[in-house]
């Protein structure tokens, strides 16, 4: 297992192009698929598994959100109106045409996108602060929508019951029976979000965030991009929202408001911006951060709180924590976990002599 | 339209002007942070809540008298946004937007725990000597406390015009604001004037947490206030005093208009809803607002 690269020796194209080029790096891959795919379901408790299936959710919308905000550098805060989007054109469409889920995910992302690009289109003339207010505006007006307009958000308080998904003749009803459904669905997102940062469209958007007019000048067409970005970026969406529909059971706008568009940013800033493995880490850290803190406080709060405060403190604890760590990272190691996890990284790699 | 409701109209625009000018107070902090240092403050509403909090707080637990506790919300807040500055803003300077726009909603994130873990979660007052009675203007209803905001922010709104056109340190501010480096080439210490706009940016969110507060009463929803900020800002223009105040009427006066005619029609919420519609379209259009600099970009 102690391999290291001392050079370049690649002899053919598909070499060249592999995903994974390091024998290590592909050790490493197949030990994470076989912890995924046998150590987590076995092990886990049913709660851990209900988290893990959160995270896996959370995956797919970070790595949405990196592509829009990471890659292509178009600020978005209606990230969370974008899967409220996907949620309920599955929502309807399930409970309406009885569509399996292999229509429903990608009719949500598909709408998702649609409503995306059509955000998208201020981006031709505005930037930065400019955009990231309109897609505030978005946040609201999508949210506002699907709430009063009874033709999509029909039923009681605006949700919609989803019945489970069924593969292959199975109802996936527990979280465990889920967890490969949603485990196979972030991968996916994963290796496509791979593959399209190294084609040509990928390397358009990085070029769009470095500078949108140098880009231009250089012959990328600039609005194409921008809104093909913001297309992407809400497929992805859409579809976490529609993942996220399956996983709660129900469709219900009040799970899609600005505070979880705020938690997508957070997972990006967090885990690294431009980065698949950051928003990976990233999805991990913001999700567990509420559990973790919640639990913390329930089992040793006692030693510094009475019982009835603690219920009291722990969302506010909660916001505080999430706050600062997100203003830590930012001042600090703005490129995240990720970064963190490379000087780790490189620090072995060349270990035990560091020159 | 014979019969149009024309009394209920005119009470609606007379209560969406004063409405709007306490949203120009609470812009106008927006504007001087943004003016000055480029920064984009989205914990504006957070400012305006946690400038309520410590007034109310002062008032109810610790008995002071209003004035006192104006003074020691606008202290308290003023040494917040200096602290902040130092701690948070500057290190930021230079890098992305989207920097330093996470950083304050992490800022806005916690100040929104830390208020309420302070102050509890109950709605607290904010007593101020403002009769309750409301004044009679002809067929107009008004609430004093919704004039005397209204005077105060006009007031302020006047006042910082003035500074920024007239005086010395406003010149600077506008120098530095400009072009950072050409206003250090000219003997000015930026980083001084940077921590001023943020003290002033305090000032003014203590006065519009108090008013605010005592109009509406202080708990976590007194930040919504914030968010009204950005319609505000787009229409009027971000770095304009001016557009502060003629975006801040014409969204008070819109969303009045919108709660008392499309209310009834669509069944509520228009009220912060119909801001944003506008607001896109001035994005649309117009994106430098109706005041704003338009900005020239260069490779």
């Amino acid at each position: 297992m102690f391999h290291r690269e001392t050079g370049v020796f690649k002899s053919t194209y598909a070499a060249d192009m592999a995903l994974y080029p390091l024998p290590i790096a592909q050790w490493a891959l197949a030990g994470v698929a076989i912890a995924f795919l046998f150590l987590v379901p076995y092990l886990f408790s049913d709660y851990m598994v209900t988290i893990t299936n959160l995270i896996l959710v959370a995956v797919v919308g970070a790595l949405g959100l990196n592509i829009l905000v990471g890659y292509t550098g178009q600020v978005s805060v209606g990230h969370a109106a974008f899967m409220s989007v996907g949620a309920y054109t599955a929502a309807n469409l399930v409970t309406r045409l009885d569509a399996p889920f292999w229509i429903a995910i990608p009719a949500g992302g598909l709408m998702a996108a649609l409503i995306g690009g059509i955000v998208g289109i201020p981006s031709l003339r505005i930037k930065g602060l400019y955009l990231a207010i309109a897609t505030l505006a978005a946040q609201f007006i999508i949210e506002w929508t699907i709430n009063h307009v009874h033709y999509i958000s029909g039923g009681v308080d605006a949700s919609i019951q989803v019945p489970p998904p069924v593969v292959f003749g199975t109802k996936l009803v527990t979280q465990r029976q889920l967890y490969f459904f949603l485990l196979f669905f972030a991968a996916l997102a994963i290796v496509a979000t791979q593959n399209l940062m190294r084609s040509r469209i990928g390397r358009a958007f990085i070029a769009v965030r470095d500078q949108d007019i140098a880009a231009e000048i250089i012959g990328i067409n600039t609005f194409r991009y921008k809104l093909e970005a913001f297309a992407i970026s809400s497929f992805y969406a859409g579809v976490a929202g529609v993942l996220y529909t399956y996983y709660l059971g129900i469709a219900n706008y009040e799970q899609f408001g600005i505070d979880v568009s705020i938690d997508y940013l957070a997972m990006i800033i967090i885990g690294g911006l431009g980065s698949i493995l950051g928003s990976i880490f990233g999805a991990i850290f913001i999700t567990v951060l509420p559990e973790a803190t919640r639990l913390f406080l329930q089992n040793f709060g006692g030693l510094f709180f009475s019982q009835g405060s603690i219920l009291n403190i722990i969302p506010n604890l909660r916001l505080i924590l999430f706050g600062a760590l997100i203003i830590f990272f930012l001042v600090l190691e703005p490129e995240g976990l990720n970064r963190l996890w490379r000087n780790i990284r490189n620090y072995f790699r060349v270990w035990p002599f560091s020159y | 339209m014979h019969d149009f409701p024309w009394r209920f109209f005119f009470i609606l625009l007379a209560n969406g002007v004063l409405v709007g000018s306490m949203y120009a107070l609470v812009a106008l902090g927006f504007v001087l942070i943004y003016k000055a240092t480029d920064a984009i403050n989205f914990a504006q509403g957070e400012f305006v809540m946690f400038a309520g909090f410590l007034a109310a707080g002062a008032a109810n637990l610790a008995g002071a008298p209003w004035w006192l506790s104006t003074l020691l919300s606008i202290a308290g807040m003023v040494a917040l946004a200096f602290g902040l500055e130092r701690v948070v803003l500057r290190p930021l300077l230079g890098r992305p937007i989207i920097a330093v726009i996470m950083a304050t909603i992490g800022l806005a994130a916690v100040l929104r725990g830390t208020a309420t873990l302070a102050f509890g979660g109950g709605t607290q007052a904010i007593p101020l000597p403002i009769g309750g009675s409301p004044f009679l203007l002809g067929p107009l209803i008004l609430p004093p406390i919704e004039i005397v905001g209204a005077a105060v922010s006009l007031a302020f709104l006047a006042g910082f015009a003035w500074f920024f056109l007239k005086s010395r340190i406003g010149i600077a501010m506008r120098a530095v604001a400009d072009n950072q480096q050409v206003a250090l080439a000219m003997g000015i210490d930026v980083r001084r004037y940077f921590a001023l706009a943020w003290g002033m940016g305090g000032v003014v969110s203590a006065l519009g947490g108090i008013l605010w507060g005592s109009m509406l009463g202080v708990d976590n929803q007194l930040a919504l206030v914030g968010l009204k900020v950005f319609p505000v800002m787009i229409l009027g223009g971000l770095d304009s005093i001016l557009g502060a105040v003629v975006g801040g009427l014409v969204v008070g006066v819109v969303e009045s208009l919108a709660a008392g005619f499309l209310d009834p029609m669509v069944g509520g919420g228009t009220k912060d809803f119909v801001p944003y519609l506008l607001m896109i379209a001035v994005l649309m259009v117009r994106p430098e607002g109706m005041f704003g600099r338009r900005r020239i970009e260069r490779v």
